[in-house]
């Protein structure tokens, strides 16, 4: 099988059953991404008024450091038995390596975030003003902003010294535009003051042009020797 | 004003600040450059 | 080539005390802030040389992707260096300017907000450069400039709706130039220019020496007989 979905659908499945049999990795991360929401809301108690406008902010920062622990491990696995060697030498395109690992961060992401929310909206009474459908195209859309970044940037860090601080390092400038609008976006929501249209469209270009570029140059700095 | 002339000072200090490394790195190369051609 | 070099120098050298001169005495006073508006002479044409060194390194960075030529990677490398120079220097004029005037340090306005985010993006540029190991570093850096430049229109977007939403003092002169003072502008921006083309020729050659010494140093390591020198 050499199609780009099959091998990426192979790689993902593997993945997922890998994660779920080991149960470590994921244990751990939900755990810290509950520590991340207690300590955000010990250290930010505004009133029911005040919350609606900056919990956007926070849940997001929040978001942002629970996905870049999940990110920073991405390689961890393949670097530790020489998979990315063997990647390189088959005839697999590259790109399904990165699609899988990429989805693969999506879908844990999105359970931590999918986690993290109950605890955000009962330690600060959250109640959506506007239309909270809205919600779900920011969420996922910004999530899918910092995955396919995240993973690229966690197979450029791979030949770096201090690999773990090199991801957020490389991560944060490039991701603020997306960060802005996620924030803006959930704002723009919780509080009913203004619309998140443009910032669901322009989480859409962000998406569009970064999973393009990924995408076309993750072969590049796989082959890199 | 005092603002002023800061903002011209300081200008001018970074841009000296950042060619005066060029020059240090540059003295240093040289040097391996003539132990390079000693050996 | 090596003579032009102090010609160059001394030009630039006198352009700037020309520049210099014009924004401090000739320019006119401006009505409503006073001698310290003269601040954007320098805040100004420093963050368009900015903007134009990083669109040289963007376009250095792809050149380098496409045939991976040393010359591209180092002048992407030097556009970088210098461009974050100057992104600086209009990262701390601009507070400074704006406390006199507006009486704040700081506001997410457009432009300087913008500045901000570009002088983050090319100085992870930069770390990331220092951080990696040799022979995959112009490539990795290649592509993170791309990633980088195709970043600042969305940067620019996002800032300015986000300013719509929120409106907050701007900093910088609202309206149209009195064309005496977009003469000295202009002149101060010729000036700077001329400093960045200057600076980066140095650094340029800074550059190839030090490539030049560790290839001659690797090959002396190759060639070295083994066992005890």
């Amino acid at each position: 099988m050499s199609s780009l979905p099959a091998i990426s659908t192979a790689t993902l499945t593997k993945d997922l059953r890998l994660e779920w049999r080991s149960k470590d990795a994921i244990n751990s991360m939900l755990f810290f991404a509950l520590l991340v929401v207690v300590i955000f809301s010990f250290s930010f108690n505004p009133t029911a008024e005040e919350s609606r406008q900056i919990a956007g902010g926070l849940v997001w920062v929040a978001f942002l450091f629970a996905a870049v622990v999940a990110l920073n491990q991405t390689w961890a696995r393949e670097l530790r038995n020489q998979v990315l060697d063997a990647y390189r030498v088959s005839p697999a395109p590259a790109n399904a390596l990165f699609v899988a690992k990429a989805v693969g961060n999506f879908v844990f992401v999105s359970i931590l975030e999918a986690l993290m929310t109950p605890l955000f909206i009962v330690f600060y009474t959250l109640r959506a003003l506007g239309p909270a459908w809205q919600l779900i195209p920011v969420a996922m859309l910004g999530t899918w902003a910092l995955v396919v970044n995240g993973t690229f940037f966690a197979a450029m860090s791979i030949r770096t010294r201090s690999r773990e601080i090199m991801l957020p390092l490389l991560l944060f400038p490039i991701s603020i535009p997306a960060l802005l609008s996620m924030v803006e976006g959930t704002s723009a929501i919780l509080t009913g003051e203004a619309s998140a249209k443009f910032w669901i469209v322009l989480l859409a270009v962000y998406d569009l042009v970064f999973t393009s570029v990924s995408l076309l140059l993750f072969e590049s700095v796989l082959n890199a020797e | 004003m005092k603002f002023l002339y800061a903002a011209y000072a300081i200008t001018w200090l970074i841009h000296i600040g950042y060619l005066g490394t060029v020059r240090a790195r540059y003295r240093r190369l040289e040097r391996e450059v003539e132990g390079l051609d000693r050996k | 080539m090596k003579k032009a070099f102090p010609i160059f120098a001394l030009l630039t050298l006198v352009l700037l005390s020309y520049a210099l001169y014009e924004a401090l005495v000739a320019a006119p006073t401006e009505q409503t802030m006073g001698e310290v508006q003269r601040i954007f002479y320098y805040h100004v044409p420093s963050a368009w040389t900015a903007f134009l060194l990083f669109l040289v390194n963007f376009v250095a960075s792809i050149v380098y992707l496409l045939n991976r030529s040393d010359k591209a990677d180092i002048l992407a490398l030097v556009t970088a260096e210098v461009g974050v120079v100057f992104c600086t220097v209009v990262l701390v004029t601009g507070p400074i300017w704006a406390r006199p005037v507006w009486g704040i340090w700081w506001t997410w306005d457009l432009r300087l907000t913008l500045t901000l985010v570009l002088w983050l993006i090319y100085v992870s540029y930069l770390v990331l450069r220092r951080f990696s190991s040799g022979s995959q570093t112009p490539l990795m850096a290649a592509v993170l400039a791309v990633f980088g430049a195709l970043d600042v229109p969305l940067v620019y977007f996002s800032i300015w709706y986000f300013r719509t939403q929120h409106p907050s003092p701007v900093i910088g002169r609202g309206g149209s130039l009195d064309p005496r003072m977009t003469r000295v502008l202009l002149i101060n921006w010729a000036a700077f220019l001329c400093l960045a083309l200057l600076v980066c020729w140095s650094r340029y050659r800074l550059e190839r020496l030090k490539r030049e010494v560790e290839e001659t140093q690797a090959l002396e390591a190759l060639l070295e007989p083994k066992g005890v020198r």
